[in-house]
């Protein structure tokens, strides 16, 4: 009996707490997404699917996901690793590997823009290496693969530092003795790698994932800073209904839409890299 | 060997420089002023720095206040979340319940709904509660952000810590409470640390709650945010540096915590 | 073990602390009349409010700037829990607009009346009544849209075409001059997720081809003036759609001729006044329209002190510190107060581009959007969306003009909105031919 409750006892305040501050917003939002006037309906989905900018949001969002979030965890996995094999100076590194983990996407986005803008750094270094006589725009409406790319590289910056930490927290519960005893018996690093490392990193690598994946779709600050209007993404155009247009159903419509990919790009994960059930007991 | 050390110290090196370079960059932003932005092609030294935008940014009325408001909504922030999010952590790793999956789908979907889209029935439920315009209403939404985080991240460390070591306290005679306060709390603590500066760090840099959710008790962010849209570049550089610098400064103090995660592995 | 114990307590502790501490707080500080303001929110602006304006003001308020999009939530929390903080609010006509309609806004029509003699303009008293029979926000200050030149552009104009005078062709020649001697596109507009394009298309192209916004939506004058528009962008600076604020470009020089409101491009002017001139917005076929910005001062319902946010509003709308708020902040008086001679370079340069535009011979007064509700976003998306989709992703003008003319009639019905100058005036919602 005491058994079969312990995890709900544990569980209970953090649920209470949400439910409190969290769910009860939540679900006046949801209703408020399905809602035209005082009746039901499926209106605001209609509009926002019918939006010029639906679609691209929805491909961007997809793109940006797909493009930044498996390059972060192989970044991720590699620099843990890496971290590993570092002799002398490893707090350091491991200090300035840790340091994005600081900073807001928002500042993220400035710092991005001083990089990338027409009289940005890297026009200018590209200038000083003689490699072009005038700037050159990446961040506008006809340059979209430069933008996305843009988009890519701010956002592995500023957030591959926390897949980076979830692993290294992994990573130092993998006893040393399992790889050293492997090697012993002629395992190749990568063999070590492969069967050892990566299946023991397994719960650490679906937290990770999930983590990211979640705030991936989340993700605008960025986007809006570097790309302005050139690049609609779901979540931008959730705050330009919300704020600019002011229509709060539309709005919550586009949130349910990225709550339900959230949701689901979880649910995958869950069962993909679900732990075996020896290792939980 | 050495050649093959050479590279990999290369390899650290270059992803050194990849995550400070681009910081380099803004704080010339910040103390170039005018000048340096607008110039073409751009110095990547300071010619002459002058700190006279990021002084104006501390003269401002009130930037104090709100650095102290920051700071005492992360703090909060931070116990909440961990005294919330590790005994549930601890359940998700330790035990199989039912309703566990839909649990973790529950936590993570304060991150899954775009705060901000939320604002309008969360500020009414804050008023109804008492808690608009405190630093505590703040925190609180925070430690909601945080949670995820606290939960997920603490359950993965749970879960790596045997349980055999758990059940040879068990039967020494320890209690299960007792069991997993000698045995389990020590080796997870440097996780537990590290869940908490995620915690302070996402306090610290969340903006949409904390200006919707306050008037005269505004976090540093969301005070700067209000006057940064509007500012010319160079402001907002350093602006940015500002935002960026307290939390560079804050890991760095807390790094024995981040690294302890190491001391562990070398035993 | 004690660790964790002491964590705990500690933590219980330092909450219980605060819990207690903001229990006392609201009661230790209702004194204070908070002041929230969408305006002036830049921190040097911010501290001249504070510190010069407010000066000599009856009652000191706290003065919290916050952005539009919080602005607006909040106010409808408070409203929503009757429960209010705020107790004076400045905003700009738009966005003081969406409160009207759910009873935000308290009637100040005795204040109106005591403020008589400050000669506030009718038309400008009557925009703070958003269609309705009371006062819901006075008038606090005016700016308009101008537009400015670096001098290096000016070897460029076309033949016989004055500045001050300009028409949209003209405009269009001189950017291509630009464009086809130098390979630079120089021509800006703020065009990005925080500019203020929409008005440009609602209060100077449109009404100067077609004479109206809404009424003439969709007409032939229309499907050309788009046309003519997407031949024109083709010399604008492809970061037009990053700009929110064209100073930035224009000091930087990545810009040379730049349209966007007096305060987005003031830092420009008096941070480098001699490289600029100012004009007005160009002409076209039915004159050379423009739009009024018109900033208030209201009072919410319910607002915990509405004696003090009067006796504030009295005070702001003196000349003398319509005058001081002028020389300060560069947003021009609302009442008849005449400018000093002592501006600053800068600010002269706004005032000899505001005046120019509206002593025009040809000008044409187009009104801010009027009875619109909360609806008065989604009027802006139609015209960006229709911006989009012609002179962006090379849309056939007259098919998206049907398109939207659908979009925008729905939109003018469901707000009930009868049709502003200058369009001509409809009884009942405001027709789309």
């Amino acid at each position: 009996m005491r058994k079969t409750l312990a995890p709900y006892l544990l569980i209970a305040p953090s649920l209470l707490f949400l439910a409190v501050l969290f769910l009860v917003p939540l679900v006046q939002t949801i209703r408020l997404a399905f809602r035209a006037g005082q009746a039901w309906s499926l209106g605001n989905f209609a509009r926002m699917a019918n939006d010029l900018n639906f679609s691209d949001a929805v491909l961007n969002t997809f793109r940006i996901v797909l493009i930044v979030v498996p390059l972060q965890l192989l970044l991720a996995i590699g620099m843990s690793l890496m971290l590993r094999h570092i002799r002398r100076g490893r707090d350091l590194v491991l200090w300035i590997w840790s340091i994005p983990l600081g900073i807001s996407d928002l500042a993220a986005g400035l710092v991005w823009l001083a990089i990338l803008n027409d009289r940005g750094y890297l026009n200018s270094a590209l200038f000083d290496l003689g490699l072009i006589s005038a700037p050159h725009s990446y961040l506008t409406y006809e340059t979209p693969a430069a933008l996305l790319g843009a988009i890519v590289l701010a956002e592995l910056w500023r957030a591959t530092a926390i897949v980076l930490v979830v692993l290294v927290a992994g990573l130092q519960l993998v006893p040393k003795e399992y790889a050293e005893a492997a090697s012993v018996f002629g395992a190749s690093p990568w063999q070590i790698f492969r069967r050892v490392t990566l299946p023991l990193l397994r719960p650490s690598i679906q937290t990770a994932l999930i983590l990211r994946t979640v705030l991936a779709f989340e993700m605008f600050a960025i986007v809006l800073a570097l790309g302005g209007r050139n690049m609609p993404v779901l979540v931008s155009e959730a705050y330009n209904w919300q704020y600019a247009n002011q229509d709060y159903g539309v709005a919550a419509a586009y949130a349910v839409v990225v709550m339900l990919l959230s949701l689901a790009a979880t649910l995958v994960y869950l069962r993909v890299l679900r732990t075996p059930p020896e290792q939980l007991a | 060997m050495t050649l093959r050390r050479g590279i990999f110290l290369s390899g650290v090196a270059t992803l050194c420089a990849w995550t400070l370079v681009p910081i380099w960059l803004i704080a010339l932003g910040a103390v170039g002023g005018r000048a340096a932005v607008d110039s073409w092609p751009k110095s990547f030294w300071p010619g002459s720095a002058s700190f006279a935008t990021l002084g104006s940014f501390l003269a401002i009325d009130g930037v104090w206040t709100a650095t102290l408001t920051s700071l005492e909504v992360a703090v909060l922030c931070m116990i909440f979340s961990i005294l919330l999010g590790a005994p549930a952590g601890y359940a998700l790793a330790r035990y199989s319940f039912r309703g566990a999956t839909a649990y973790r789908l529950l936590i993570l979907l304060t991150r899954a709904f775009p705060v901000g889209i939320l604002a309008l029935p969360l500020t009414v439920s804050f008023i109804r509660l008492g808690l608009y315009d405190t630093p505590v209403g703040v925190a609180l939404i925070h430690a909601a952000l945080a949670l995820p985080f606290a939960v997920l991240v603490s359950a993965s460390l749970f879960q790596g810590i045997p349980r055999e070591l758990e059940e040879a306290a068990w039967v020494f005679g320890c209690s299960r409470p007792r069991a997993f306060l000698r045995v389990v709390v020590p080796l997870a603590l440097p996780g537990i640390a590290a869940t908490a500066i995620f915690a302070f760090v996402i306090s610290w840099n969340e903006v949409f709650a904390a200006s919707v959710l306050t008037v005269r008790h505004r976090t540093l962010t969301a005070y700067l945010l209000a006057v940064l849209s509007e500012s010319p570049l160079h402001v907002q550089f350093a602006g940015g540096l500002m935002l960026i610098v307290p939390s560079v400064v804050f890991i760095f103090l807390v790094r024995k915590h981040l690294f302890s995660m190491w001391g562990i592995a070398n035993r | 073990m004690n660790r964790r114990d002491f964590c705990i307590r500690s933590a219980t502790a330092a909450a219980g602390a605060l819990l207690g501490q903001t229990a006392l707080s609201p009661a230790a500080r209702a004194a204070d009349l908070v002041w929230l303001s969408t305006q002036l929110r830049p921190i040097e602006e911010a501290s001249k409010v504070r510190q010069v304006i407010l000066k000599g003001a009856p009652v000191q308020p706290v003065y919290v700037v916050d952005e539009p999009a919080p602005f607006t939530v909040r106010l409808e929390a408070e409203l929503k829990t009757n429960h209010h903080t705020t107790s004076l609010i400045g905003a700009l006509h738009g966005e003081l607009q969406p409160l009207a309609p759910i009873g935000g806004l308290a009637p100040l029509d005795d204040l109106a009346a005591r403020l008589k003699d400050r000669g506030i303009p009718d038309k400008l008293m009557a925009l703070g009544r958003f269609g309705t029979a009371h006062q819901l926000y006075i008038p606090w200050m005016q700016a308009t849209y101008f537009m400015a030149a670096n001098r290096k552009a000016l070897p460029y104009l076309p033949a016989g075409a004055d500045i001050n005078a300009l028409t949209y062709d003209q405009l269009g020649h001189w950017a291509a001059n630009i464009a086809a001697k130098t390979g630079r596109r120089m021509l800006g507009f703020p065009a990005g997720p925080k500019g203020l394009m929409h008005r440009f298309f609602e209060g100077f192209l449109y009404p100067s081809y077609t004479g109206g916004v809404v009424t003439p939506f969709r007409s032939p004058e229309a499907a050309a003036m788009w046309e003519k528009f997407a031949a024109m962008w083709k010399s604008v600076n492809p970061n037009s759609t990053n700009y929110n604020f064209m100073q930035e470009p224009l000091l930087t020089g990545d810009v040379w001729i730049g349209f966007d409101h007096v305060a987005r491009l003031l830092d420009a002017l008096t941070h480098m006044p001699d490289q600029f001139v100012t004009f007005p917005a160009p002409a076209g076929p039915k004159g050379r329209a423009y739009m009024p910005v018109i900033a208030g001062l209201a009072i919410p319902t319910g607002a915990p002190d509405p004696k003090g946010a009067a006796a504030l509003i009295e005070y702001l709308t003196q000349p003398a510190t319509q005058i001081t708020t002028a020389r300060e902040v560069g947003f021009f008086p609302v009442v008849n107060a005449k400018l000093p001679a002592d501006l600053s370079p800068g600010l002269k340069l706004a005032v000899s581009a505001i005046n120019a535009t509206q002593s025009a011979h040809d000008a044409l007064p187009s009104l801010l959007p009027l009875g619109l509700g909360a609806k008065g976003g989604e009027f802006d998306k139609v015209f960006l969306d229709t911006f989009q989709l012609i002179v962006l992703r090379g849309g056939k003008p007259a098919a998206v003009l049907d398109r939207q003319a659908a979009v925008l009639r729905k939109l003018m019905v469901e707000a009930a909105a009868p049709c502003w100058a200058p369009d001509a005036p409809s009884t009942g919602a405001c027709p789309v031919l």
